[in-house]
């Protein structure tokens, strides 16, 4: 279980206590935080699950796997704290992770 | 215009199939799609990553799937109309009428929406002062590459389209390549051939650098470009492509006055109708408890959907329920010699 704090463009903040197992991205989709379209549902083919991921928590999560930096080329204003939230899997270890969301996803 | 039993919006594997279960039954349909190509997503997102969960098919990939799918419907001789997307639909009595941006006209009884998350649209550049560039000289797709002969023309993208157009382009453009990293994720033959344009002055390459800003009175004049360290370059530029793939948006399905929950459509699952009488929705686009966005889940939908059309097409007549296997009118209809 971890709290996952997911702060919306327009500033609001949502913090949620996600199960181990589960994605970022199915955190926000499963408890309806807005700004996480998901379009693909997690197959890393779309792009709209952009998260930035505040950057002391950069280092602590799995690395890029080939194929997320290649779609990341296709979000909405990537940077170098882009992630796909799908890819981020929630464990104990990720208790406290903030991400901000894109103004949009596509 | 062109009448039919059913119109099909969405060329995806669950489309796909559900021309099949249409057509053992004897009903005619059509089919519209926004891509250029049959498959949807498997196409467009997945076309050479393996699937694994396709019934009876241990691993075959989204293009093998698709052509299969093409293989097994190939005796009904379905009209696809491609590169369209459907704008209106209205009921005239019992019959639905539909329209295209491209200006098709189909008269049908029943409409099934196999629509995936939407159609497929290219990705734009953030930039608000873009918009009035757009179909002018800011571009994501090219029609007429001779329109860019002789001038500078600057191009967004990492991956084959933005190369592949870079490449081509160099031979008769002044052709700056910009891309928001290092790495590009082309074929290599691309990415060596890029370079080696490069080496020889024939292609600027930034990377990067992403787009900035744009100036200009009635044309684009000049682009501002952002480097990740926050410097900046300004680039004289008559023509600016992006080639940031495309994303999948809902579109006119909308306006339909369709029952909509967050960007799926609620179904009954008894025959995948929706909230209005003759509309049918399956696939990804659906949704009802427990629904699954898988391709195999999407087959069952579709198999019930094309018998809920059939008291739509047909109303003075009863369906008989039938198996490939023994209904000799089924093989028949499948073009089966016996």
């Amino acid at each position: 279980m971890a709290k996952v704090t997911y702060i919306e463009h327009s500033g609001n903040s949502h913090t949620i206590e996600i199960p181990n197992g589960l994605s970022v991205m199915e955190g926000a989709v499963q408890n309806d935080i807005p700004g996480i379209d998901a379009d693909c549902g997690g197959g890393m083919a779309c792009a709209t699950c952009h998260v930035y991921v505040k950057e002391e928590w950069l280092d602590k999560l799995s690395k890029k796997e080939d194929g997320e930096e290649d779609m990341l080329d296709m979000a909405f204003e990537p940077n170098k704290s882009s992630r796909l939230s799908c890819q981020l899997l929630v464990s104990d270890e990720l208790d406290g992770l903030t991400v901000s969301l894109p103004s949009k996803q596509g | 215009m062109i009448k039919t039993d059913t119109l099909i919006i969405g060329a995806g594997p669950v489309g796909l199939f559900c021309v099949h279960q249409l057509g053992i039954i004897g009903l005619k349909c059509e089919v519209v799609d926004n891509l250029d190509k049959i498959g949807g997503q498997c196409i467009e997102l997945y076309p050479d990553k393996p699937i694994y969960d396709i019934p009876a098919v241990p691993e075959c990939t989204g293009k093998e799937l698709t052509n299969s799918l093409i293989e097994q419907i190939k005796a009904f001789k379905t009209n696809f109309h491609l590169n369209e997307r459907v704008e209106e639909i209205k009921k005239i009595e019992k019959k639905w009428l539909i329209k295209t941006n491209k200006g098709t006209e189909f008269e049908a009884s029943s409409i099934i929406i196999a629509a995936g998350v939407g159609s497929f649209e290219p990705r734009k550049f953030p930039t608000k002062e873009i918009e009035k560039y757009e179909g002018k000289q800011i571009l994501y797709s090219i029609k007429d590459k001779k329109i860019f002969k002789d001038k500078t023309v600057t191009i967004f993208g990492g991956g084959d389209s933005a190369l592949d157009w870079a490449i081509e382009l160099s031979n008769t453009s002044k052709v700056i390549l910009v891309h928001r990293r290092d790495e590009f994720r082309g074929m290599q033959a691309s990415i060596d051939k890029v370079n080696q344009l490069k080496d020889e002055g024939k292609i600027e390459v930034h990377t990067k650098y992403q787009l900035g800003s744009v100036s200009g009175n009635e044309k684009v004049e000049s682009i501002i470009i952002k480097h990740d360290d926050e410097s900046i370059r300004e680039i004289k530029t008559d023509y600016v492509l992006g080639f940031f793939g495309l994303i999948m948006q809902l579109g006119p399905i909308a306006e339909w006055g369709l029952n909509l929950d967050k960007k799926t459509i609620p179904v009954n699952t008894e025959n995948f109708e929706t909230n209005k009488e003759g509309i049918f929705a399956i696939g990804d686009i659906c949704s009802y408890p427990g629904k699954l966005k898988l391709i195999l889940s999407g087959f069952h939908e579709g198999a019930l959907a094309a018998r809920g059309c059939f008291k739509y097409a047909k109303p003075d007549e009863k369906y008989r329920f039938e198996f490939t296997t023994s209904s000799k009118t089924v093989k028949s209809r499948l073009g089966v010699k016996e």
